[in-house]
């Protein structure tokens, strides 16, 4: 169980953000399109340069090889890109990734399916399902649920609560739609301007 | 066999054929419009060779090994400098040229050396005239697989960030992340001198080879003297490809390893 601690956290666009994310808990991050919410997650996963400080638990990024750190924070970016011709080329066929595979509606026939094949919806939870499948200790979603259907979307919805809950890992959720902060976060921040405010409050879950 | 010396006029014979083409590209049906490219670049080749031509002159009258060392020089920076100017995306500052400089270095200027030292030992063994051919002839070589290489890969790269990124993500390390672009590079940099090597003799007759045989040397030495340009461009080409791709994936990524594409611009 570990706590995210981002502190004036700097990406190129100039401005500090400054977050906490409890062990167990899902944070709910939206603005605008170009407002910085990506290469915000992009720094906490340290894909970019980046000043400030991020830690998780004991944990922090600058002391941490970058590697490891990566697996650690588990960033699912909003376009899923993929390097193998076949699916089962990103996965480590573990048991419990052919289990997360059952959950999102797919089955072991899929490892074999060329990636090129599947359509936008399938690659989005396939990435899902490569990105829990390093066993991550935060996860940080930029709008994971964009390209689904409405019942895609809510078995992503409950798929990452579940492991949220069993896990106690901190979440950060970016997403456009505020009906979905609220089912799936605790907190709602909006970045608007290059500070974060606190958005009206969700219900508590989890 | 005397060689027959070629006159002011026979170039100029020559040369009308270069600009028959221009006209025709101007004016023809499909207004190619490479017309004045066309003859800047045969001015600019008519220049640069005479202007070889008499420098090379100096070098084999004065035989100075200082004199060899600056005109080898000479011809490293300006293939470094090709090498930048065909890539549409290079490193930003002095790496822009490093990468290339540093590739040529290790694969031409090293097999030169090799050739000079232990294959051909002419006394000295940088008399000029074997160094400079066999100088020219491996850079001029490897300088078009380096640059073939290194704008394959740095599109690919360009083209994959993602895929590359993802690996990141999953805990690869940067070798990992970008090993395919290598050796898609490499591959691509090194096809040239392979299909050269497959169809020299029967589609086409090598410069060198061309060029000896016009001297009137036995047919026979022209041969030997072209496998051996062969292997030797084959293996410059290949470790200078290989030195450049590596050079070049390292730069993709910083410390922290991080794909730092910031570090690329376009070439205007």
């Amino acid at each position: 169980m570990a706590r995210l601690v981002v502190e004036s956290v700097t990406t190129v666009l100039g401005f500090p953000l400054s977050l906490t994310v409890e062990p167990g808990e899902c944070l709910g991050l939206s603005g605008a399109s170009g407002s910085g919410k990506s290469l915000f997650l992009r720094a906490l996963a340290d894909l970019d340069p980046h000043q400030g400080k991020v830690c998780l638990g004991e944990m922090e990024c600058a002391n941490t090889a970058p590697d490891q750190w990566r697996r650690l924070v588990g960033l699912l970016p909003a376009e899923s890109a993929w390097w193998g011709a076949q699916v089962q080329d990103h996965f480590d066929p573990s048991p419990a990734c052919l289990f997360l595979f059952e959950q999102l509606g797919f089955s072991a026939t899929t490892l074999t399916q060329p990636v090129q094949q599947l359509s936008s919806g399938e690659r989005q939870r396939l990435a899902i399902i490569r990105t829990l499948s390093v066993n991550p200790r935060a996860l940080l979603l930029d709008e994971p649920t964009a390209n689904l259907d409405k019942t895609s979307a809510e078995r992503v919805e409950k798929l990452i609560a579940h492991y949220r809950e069993t896990q106690q890992i901190p979440v950060i959720w970016v997403s456009h739609d505020p009906q979905q902060i609220k089912r799936v976060a605790h907190q709602h921040w909006h970045l608007q301007n290059g500070r974060l405010q606190r958005a009206q409050p969700t219900d508590q879950r989890g | 066999m005397d060689i027959i010396l070629l006159t002011p006029f026979d170039l100029g014979l020559a040369a009308s054929l270069v600009i028959l083409l221009a006209i025709f590209s101007e004016y023809g049906r499909l207004k190619l419009g490479i017309g004045r490219k066309l003859v800047i670049a045969a001015v600019r080749a008519s220049v640069q060779l005479m202007a070889i031509g008499l420098v090379l002159k100096v070098l084999f009258e004065s035989n100075h090994p200082l004199l060899m060392m600056l005109m080898a020089t000479v011809m490293l920076l300006m293939a470094t400098r090709e090498i930048a100017a065909r890539q549409e995306m290079g490193f930003v500052g002095w790496w822009g040229f490093a990468i290339g400089g540093l590739s040529l270095l290790l694969s031409s200027f090293l097999i030169t050396l090799f050739a000079l030292t232990v294959i051909l030992s002419p006394t000295p063994w940088y008399t000029p005239q074997y160094a400079i051919p066999l100088l020219g002839m491996l850079l001029g070589n490897t300088m078009n697989g380096i640059a073939l290489a290194l704008d394959r890969l740095t599109r690919e790269v360009v083209r994959e960030r993602g895929a590359i990124e993802a690996r990141l993500l999953m805990g690869h390390s940067w070798q990992m992340a970008i090993q395919p672009y290598m050796r898609e590079a490499i591959r691509a940099g090194t096809i040239p001198i392979i299909n050269t090597m497959a169809v020299s003799g029967v589609v086409t007759l090598p410069g060198m080879m061309t060029g000896q045989i016009l001297a009137g040397n036995p047919p026979g030495t022209a041969s030997n003297y072209q496998i051996m340009i062969l292997f030797l461009i084959a293996a410059g080409t290949g470790f200078g490809i290989s030195a450049g791709v590596w050079l070049a994936s390292r730069r993709f990524f910083d410390e922290r390893q991080r794909l730092r594409l910031d570090r690329l611009k376009k070439r205007a």
